[in-house]
């Protein structure tokens, strides 16, 4: 059965919906190549319904940071306050900040 | 963005109950005007509506046999959703039949409690599935006259037969792909894929003829502009096939029809040898409690 796996890869889907802005991350698949896992990723994940958009990406592609090294990755940021760019004043015309 | 599932984010706010998942579908059906076209015979609308009704529902019924027990858990999927959407466009069409008929029949009546020569389906589809290069076959062949049909008869006279073609086109160009798709795969794949493709064609082609056969109700529906010949569709639908099985590395079948019996088939009940083991298995529960609610 491994074997037979290695041939069906397996895929990350992202999917944004009709209105929506980003692609999401919904879940993954088995494919042997780009195109059906798109084509099954419409199936398990979207049902079909017009107007989504859909990545799939090799799962082997992605490349992930570390748990282990959370704290001194994402630490820097927490406790400086003027590293966040929030000290200005949103103009009332720009949309999805 | 942080959301508590990933669907959250592709949801739009809505609040109809009817779809269990996803948003923003809406019942095409619903502001359809189902009056009976004057210009009608009422009997042929009603016989015609069951035809196509039949190829969907027997169709559906063969691929649901697939459940569970395809290649790949996707491929699995992928088959249900076919299988579900013939029997949606078969509910469409038996309730329209129906109605038609104005004799009570609503679509489980007309699915469950109808006889094998009352079954207007055309043979190809009562055929067994096979192994998974004839089931593929099957569906290339049904799936390209189809739409070759469905397009036309988006056009139809009748307001429902319209909406119900109309709705279906979309439904039926993703199963032509999806076969498509899997006849060049196997074709073109190893030599033991490419034997299986071959032979499933080889085994589906003698049926292709009857999809081509216009019956006496498809003409003069057709002459009403109610109903599509289906002669009309051989060109298209040939077409088609020859360039996936170029594509596929395959061999257009050198094979005969399968030949009527008198000159009847399955448009006028007359069904090859599966077709009554298809049905008692169908319609086994629905005969055994018949006034049962479900």
């Amino acid at each position: 059965m491994a074997e037979v796996r290695s041939s069906w890869p397996l895929w990350e889907v992202f999917v944004r919906g009709r209105r929506g802005l980003n692609h999401v991350h919904v879940g993954s698949l088995h494919a042997p190549d780009a195109e059906m896992a798109v084509r099954n990723a419409r199936d398990l994940y979207t049902r079909r319904n017009e107007g989504v958009s859909i990545w799939v990406v090799p799962a082997e592609s992605i490349t992930a940071s570390s748990p282990d090294e959370k704290d001194p990755f994402f630490a820097p940021a927490g406790d400086k306050v003027y590293r966040h760019p929030t000290f200005y004043d949103i103009p009332d015309g720009v949309p999805h900040l | 963005m942080s959301f508590d599932n990933a669907y959250q984010a592709l949801a739009e706010e809505h609040d109809d109950a009817r779809w269990a998942y996803g948003s923003g579908f809406h019942d095409e059906m619903s502001t359809v005007d189902r009056a009976i076209p004057s210009i009608v015979d009422r009997a042929d609308l009603f016989a015609y509506a069951l035809m196509l009704g039949d190829d969907a529902l027997v169709l559906s019924q063969r691929t649901a046999e697939w459940c569970s027990n395809a290649p790949e858990l996707e491929e699995d999927v992928a088959l249900a959703n076919i299988a579900l959407d013939l029997l949606g466009q078969a509910r469409l069409l038996l309730t329209r039949a129906g109605e038609v008929e104005g004799a009570g029949r609503d679509e489980d009546r007309l699915a469950y409690f109808r006889d094998e020569t009352e079954f207007r389906n055309v043979r190809l589809v009562e055929q067994p599935n096979g192994d998974f290069a004839q089931t593929i076959a099957r569906l290339l062949l049904f799936a390209t006259a189809r739409l070759a049909l469905f397009a036309r008869l988006s056009a139809s006279a009748d307001p429902v037969l319209a909406a119900v073609a109309a709705k279906g086109v979309k439904e039926l160009a993703y199963h032509r792909d999806h076969a498509a798709q899997w006849t060049v795969r196997l074709g073109d794949g190893t030599e033991e894929s490419h034997r299986r493709m071959q032979a499933g064609l080889d085994r589906m082609w003698p049926y292709l003829e009857e999809l081509f056969t216009a019956h006496p109700v498809e003409l003069r529906l057709a002459e009403a502009g109610v109903a599509v010949d289906p002669s009309e569709l051989r060109a298209e639908v040939d077409a088609v096939l020859d360039q996936v099985l170029a594509a596929a590395t395959l061999t257009r079948p050198e094979v005969l029809p399968l030949a009527t019996v008198g000159g009847r088939a399955g448009r006028d009940g007359v069904h090859s040898k599966p077709m009554g083991y298809l049905l008692a298995e169908m319609q086994h529960i629905a005969r055994s409690q018949p006034d049962a609610v479900w």
